[in-house]
């Protein structure tokens, strides 16, 4: 469909009267060209009256119309007279559509507001959002220890199936990185290790830092990655979709439905996590410890039995829960702030990963000082 | 009346999806400058047979020539050329949400054109005009208007790059029957003032007789009747006759 005539603009012109004639059959991808002529010849040709032969256009689009109807409006503005050629019927008819119904004064260009204003709706906002927040914290505590006095108010269901998806599904993962995580801290301390001869200290160093830390972090960042973001997406989906009003509609509240069984699932499985990867971590240690600084699985055993006592192991289950209300709170959260368009829910996706994994660092560095302190 | 120009050529075209047979040879032509209109039951492929002219969908065997242009095996570059011929209003709209709605409109010409933002502002402004929309609704963004409204700036993205062919997919479903009666006027309108051909998938009766110059009944598979409404009134078929008769 390569244009057969160059297409372009022909402007001649003959004493006070400029013609401009339009060559070849423009297509709205080629109209650039014409738009630059024309904006050339208004401020290079001065004349009085200006002839607009269009007698050969076979056809013309509306864009080029509106070019036209503009060009004849601005010119009868600066007091020139316009004189239009006879034209085909439906070039005609194209140009008076443009003229009836074009708007060439029209912006799209929403309006700038101030820095002051911008700084209070933002503000303003802000404490809409928190105000937000807390009734949402307000509802959800409200279920969540309601649903401790009436069992059977639990979505049982919703609740095993949220288990096996949150829970089950993300043990390889947990437990492969985990696994590799114990391998790295291994390897690196065997080689200071040994310097010193004090190989039989990584039994020591691997068991308190992956039961009391890494393996409870680890977990919980992986389920922030895998769960939190599912939360928030799919609520934020549903909500866009109109299915959580549906569900109000119909008498079943989101929080029993949808948000309990989340919470839950991730309370009960997070600690199931820490523990699988726990023994992940330190079999991944044991290899090493192996094969690096040759302490066989019996001695790495004895000692491990004598020196890790089993607070560390209980402290790391313990912060399971917590980290797994947080990430299912922030996940859901974010859901639900979900506006009704795609973008939101992107962004909303991102923010409760980020703030998720943020919230278990901030909890994790308060459980630290407080068992530290307390002697633990 | 003009030369009447096969624009589309809908031959032989068969789809399986699965061991589901939803086309059994599925044979239609629309002409230049009509409207026309897809019917039939619902679940009888219609929508999926215009996903299929618009490349959105691949079928087995069969040949669909729209513009002269057999598509089955197309190279890349004249399915984007294609692609600038046509405008599709899908039927939920499918207005880019972080877009205003001048700026949905905008997207063609930005992409495509190297018009100045003046040329291209006036252009939108023209095609929110004649879709009968205010200028003010330009600013605003798809969440903050009208059912009826988003289909019309659906529709005047769809028109912004002037196509010859025009695809609606059930237009007028979810407009309340004012809303669909100016939809229809509009269509009627739009297709004198800017020589197109508009092809659409409907089940609003009103809808069917108001704007359709031919249509195609498509049941079990195949086509059962095509041509313009007093011809398919008379040919027998099950659905036809359940079809209109529930308008008396």
């Amino acid at each position: 469909m390569a244009a057969k005539v160059n297409v372009g603009l022909l402007v001649t012109l003959e004493g006070e009267v400029a013609t401009f004639k339009i060559q070849g059959t423009p297509t709205i991808q080629r109209l650039s060209i014409i738009e630059k002529q024309l904006q050339a010849s208004v401020q290079n040709v001065q004349a009085k009256s200006i002839v607009w032969d269009l007698s050969e256009l076979e056809s013309m689009d509306s864009a080029l119309a509106l070019l036209i109807a503009k060009d004849i409006q601005n010119a009868k503005n600066s007091d020139k007279e316009v004189v239009l050629s006879a034209m085909k019927s439906d070039v005609e008819k194209m140009l008076t559509m443009a003229q009836e119904h074009a708007h060439f004064d029209s912006s799209f260009i929403p309006e700038k507001e101030g820095f002051f204003h911008a700084v209070g709706v933002d503000s303003a906002d802000r404490v809409t959002k928190f105000l937000d927040f807390l009734s949402f914290f307000g509802q959800l505590s409200v279920i969540f220890f309601g649903s401790f006095f009436h069992l059977r108010h639990i979505r049982w269901k919703e609740m095993t199936f949220e288990i096996y998806e949150s829970g089950i599904k993300a043990l390889p993962i947990v437990a492969l990185t985990m696994f590799l995580i114990g391998i790295v801290v291994a390897y690196q301390s065997a080689a200071q290790l040994k310097l010193y001869g004090a190989n039989i200290f990584i039994v020591d160093m691997l068991g308190i830092s992956i039961l009391r830390e890494l393996a409870p972090m680890l977990a919980a960042i992986i389920v922030a990655g895998r769960s939190g973001s599912s939360y928030a997406a799919q609520i934020g989906v549903m909500k866009i979709t109109e299915e959580l009003d549906a569900m109000r509609t119909m008498g079943f509240d989101p929080y029993a439905f949808l948000v309990l069984p989340r919470m839950l699932a991730l309370v009960i499985m997070m600690p199931i996590l820490i523990f699988f990867a726990d023994i992940a971590g330190i079999i991944g240690g044991m290899l090493i410890a192996k094969v690096e600084l040759g302490l066989t699985t019996t001695i790495f055993m004895e000692r491990f039995v004598e020196v890790v006592s089993v607070k560390h192991f209980w402290i790391g289950l313990l912060k399971g829960p917590f980290f797994a209300m947080l990430i299912a709170t922030i996940g859901i959260y974010r859901g639900l702030q979900v506006k009704n368009d795609t973008q939101s829910i992107g962004f909303n996706t991102t923010k409760a990963v980020v703030e998720s994994i943020f919230a278990v660092i901030i909890c994790d560095a308060f459980f630290s000082i407080i068992f530290t302190n307390l002697g633990y | 009346m003009m030369n009447r120009k096969k624009i589309i050529e809908v031959s032989n075209v068969v789809t399986r999806f699965g061991k589901n047979l939803v086309h059994d040879g599925i044979d239609l032509h629309v002409n230049e400058g009509e409207i026309y209109g897809f019917l039939g039951p619902s679940g009888c492929g219609k929508t999926t047979l215009l996903r299929e002219i618009i490349m959105l969908e691949n079928f087995q065997s069969g040949s669909i020539e729209l513009l002269g242009q057999k598509i089955e095996y197309i190279r890349m570059r004249a399915a984007q050329r294609l692609r600038m011929q046509w405008g599709v209003l899908f039927q939920s709209n499918a207005l880019f949400t972080s877009l205003t709605v001048a700026e949905n409109i905008a997207l063609s010409l930005q992409e495509y054109t190297n018009l100045s933002q003046e040329t291209i502002n006036d252009i939108v402004a023209f095609k929110i005009d004649i879709v009968g929309l205010k200028q003010f609704d330009g600013t605003l963004y798809p969440s903050e208007i009208s059912g009826g409204m988003k289909k019309k700036a659906a529709l005047a993205r769809a028109l912004v790059m002037d196509p010859k062919i025009l695809f609606l997919d059930e237009p007028t479903s979810g407009l309340d029957p004012i809303s669909a009666r100016e939809f229809d006027t509009l269509i009627v309108k739009l297709r004198d003032l800017l020589n197109l051909t508009v092809v659409m998938v409907s089940h609003d009766l009103t809808s069917i007789n108001n704007t359709l110059d031919r249509m195609a009944v498509i049941d079990n598979k195949k086509v059962v009747a095509e041509g313009a409404l007093d011809e398919i009134k008379k040919i027998k078929s099950p659905f036809i006759e359940r079809f209109f008769n529930n308008e008396k």
